[in-house]
């Protein structure tokens, strides 16, 4: 059994992280499927806008809900596109004191745009889903997609992060006018916001300002579901995956996220890597393009060409993985071949399986 | 399409596309192409670190603009520089400019800018979409390329003057979203090429960006860059053994599977490609840029300048192609 496979059979849960365009998405139904096959109610939330995961899962939309795939595994397989807006939204519900605080914050412009477009709420929120559908004992494997960003892990930082938002200096300037406090300490803070106002307009500002004010009071909740979450992240049972493609660059921002893990005492448990060339033989590329020269004009000497270009690649992508096999080490790397076409359909996520759980038969 | 030409349509060229897809190599390979046509080139990148200066072998781009290739040389090419634009330095020159450097300071320190920025979304890359108009209508450059961040965002992104008409409508944050959109709009000024790989799902992400960002942003689209291509070579449907005694040479032991495995794959990723790069013509009318894939995957200088190459080759027979 390799550790992808042990993973799947006993991790509670899977976060799937590395740059856009590597196959993350895909990997991470791959892992949720074979949890399925191994007799474990699987989900795997996505949070990625391209909706590849609907693709790669046949589905034609995806749900803030998971929605169940029907299929021949003894266990379960679950889908679910992250809906940042309104998990936010019902966490607001869940944290407020009354309804008609709820309201007054849902209904208000500025938290409409925090929820939707703040940096960082996508990662929050997606912890956030993880945490609940974790928590609520419907499935025993969670698999969950992370934003193709190098904010990705930002949610590691918590709650620091989390809730800086809520504990900013600028929201305190803007709190106390209303708190009448202090009134003379506050001339400048109030200047300070005048000015903000001639350059954002006015509106803006009374948002924010009613936004806070509605939000008093919730924020120790907030803070104390978010070291929670946190808590879960960093618990042994919770297990990053990292996904890269051997590119140069998507390989550097692999080793980006696997440090960043290592600064929050986390450690990568498997290197995924998508999209290798295939190796054809033993030779090395410099002795194969030699033949080519020699052979140039030749039919035999563009197949050498061929074979050449194909060794170099091959050549220079397990370069780019070295450091980065070294780093996550003694986590394995897997490999994953260039494949026929995009995934699309269960068969298309079982063939990556074979690549992923039983390397000996790809 | 004589080349000369083709740059000339706008100073303003803002590249695009899915993550992965070579973006940034597009964008590095377009400057080249310019600064051989002698045009003066400015790349802007927005997103921090994207290894756009190390393609050139410098070290990553801050906001003070460097030469990333002086120019000169035999051929005559054009200088070509670089920059980042971050909205946080965008916004401390944009109030100095503004007479208001007593507040830019601590906008920016206490992080309020993170405050306000969530108050009306958008701020953040009109800021710098700002400051981008600002260089095309001081003329800094013949030509200015922007590496736009990856897909998604990108609609976002130049969506984010429209959005903030709406929610700030008044003040200098207004008028600096009308002027941002006067730009992107303005076909002689400004276009958008895209990129994508010659696969499924890049391909299709592609086109529908493509339609959002003509409908929704009302920007000149121009030729998409397919990245990426495996170049054919004649000979490769030859059996190896048969093409080794035509050249009356002999193979090593197995190197016949291998040479026969690596022809078929090369041509199957091929016929691959094709197919996409059909698909891509029919769903979406522009004309398309074909990039060669780079087998030495460590792309530097030289490799540059191969792309650019391909891509002035590739210009020239747009306009063979409409005739």
């Amino acid at each position: 059994m390799n550790e992808l496979d042990r993973l799947v059979r006993e991790a509670d849960i899977i976060v799937t992280a590395g740059s856009g365009g590597v196959g993350k998405t895909t990997t991470a139904a791959v892992l949720s499927l074979e949890g399925a096959r191994a007799g474990r109610r699987a989900v795997v939330v996505t949070i990625d806008p391209a909706k590849r995961l609907a693709d790669a899962l046949g589905l034609e939309g995806l749900t803030n809900t998971p929605s169940k795939i029907e299929g021949p595994w003894p266990g379960e397989l679950w889908a679910m596109m992250l809906d940042t807006k309104s998990t936010f939204d019902d966490l607001v519900v869940k944290h407020s004191a009354d309804p008609a605080q709820a309201e007054r914050i849902l209904s208000n412009r500025f938290y409409k745009n925090i929820s939707g477009a703040l940096s960082g709420t996508q990662e929050y929120m997606a912890m956030e889903k993880l945490y609940e559908l974790h928590s609520e004992g419907d499935f025993d494997l969670v698999v969950v997609d992370t934003p193709p960003t190098r904010h990705a892990l930002d949610f590691l930082d918590a709650p620091r992060r989390l809730t800086r938002f809520l504990d900013h200096r600028l929201y305190r300037i803007l709190m106390t006018p209303t708190r009448g406090l202090m009134k003379a300490a506050n001339v400048a803070a109030q200047a300070f916001v005048r000015t903000l106002s001639k350059v954002v307009g006015a509106e803006v500002i009374d948002d924010a300002i009613t936004f806070f004010t509605a939000f008093s009071g919730m924020e120790e909740g907030f803070k104390h579901r978010a070291n929670t979450v946190f808590e879960l992240l960093s618990s042994p049972s919770t297990a990053f995956v990292l996904v890269a493609s051997p590119r140069r660059d998507t390989v550097e921002e692999a080793d980006f996220f696997a440090r960043r893990l290592s600064e929050s005492g986390i450690a990568v448990r498997a290197l995924i890597v998508n999209r290798m060339h295939p190796r054809f033989g033993e030779g090395l590329p410099e002795a194969t393009r030699e033949r080519a020269r020699t052979l140039a004009g030749t039919d035999i000497g563009a197949l050498y060409a061929n074979l050449a270009d194909f060794r170099l690649v091959a050549a220079r992508e397990e370069e780019h993985l070295a450091g980065l096999t070294e780093r996550v080490a003694p986590a394995p790397v897997v490999r994953v071949p260039l494949l026929r076409s995009d995934v699309h359909d269960l068969d298309g996520l079982a063939e990556v399986g074979t690549y992923l759980f039983d390397p000996a038969a790809a | 399409m004589d080349p000369a030409q083709f740059f000339a349509a706008s100073r303003l060229v803002i590249v695009a596309g899915k993550g992965g897809v070579g973006k940034t190599t597009v964008s590095a390979a377009l400057a080249c192409a310019a600064a051989r046509m002698g045009l003066s080139t400015l790349i802007i990148e927005v997103e921090g670190k994207s290894g756009l200066a190390s393609l050139f072998g410098n070290e990553p781009l801050t906001y003070e603009e460097v030469t990333l290739a002086p120019g000169g040389g035999p051929d005559g090419a054009a200088e070509i520089r670089g920059r980042a634009l971050t909205p946080d330095d965008a916004l401390v020159e944009y109030l100095r400019d503004h007479g208001l450097s007593r507040i830019s300071k601590r906008l920016v320190s206490s992080g309020a800018l993170d405050v306000v920025a969530t108050a009306a979304p958008g701020i953040k890359d009109i800021l710098i979409l700002g400051k981008v108009k600002q260089l095309e209508r001081a003329g800094t450059a013949d030509l200015l390329i922007l590496d736009a961040p990856a897909a998604g965002h990108a609609i976002t992104f130049l969506l984010s003057a429209r959005g903030l008409l709406d929610a700030v409508r008044v003040g200098p944050i207004n008028s600096q979203a009308r002027d941002v959109l006067e730009m992107l709009t303005d076909h002689a000024r400004c276009q958008v090429m895209l990129v994508t790989l010659p696969e499924e799902t890049p391909v299709n992400e592609l086109v529908d960006t493509a339609y959002h960002l003509e409908d929704r942003v009302g920007v000149a689209l121009g030729p998409v860059v397919v990245n990426g291509l495996y170049p054919t070579l004649a000979g490769l449907d030859a059996d190896p053994e048969a093409a080794a005694a035509a050249a009356s040479t002999t193979l090593r032991a197995g190197e016949a599977d291998a040479l026969r495995a690596a022809a078929d794959f090369r041509r199957h990723r091929i016929a691959l490609q094709q197919e996409q790069v059909e698909r891509l013509a029919a769903e979406l009318p522009l004309p398309q840029l074909h990039l060669p894939y780079v087998f030495n995957a460590d792309l530097g200088p030289p490799e540059l300048d191969e792309l650019a190459s391909a891509l002035l080759t590739a210009i020239d027979d747009l306009h063979e192609s409409r005739r």
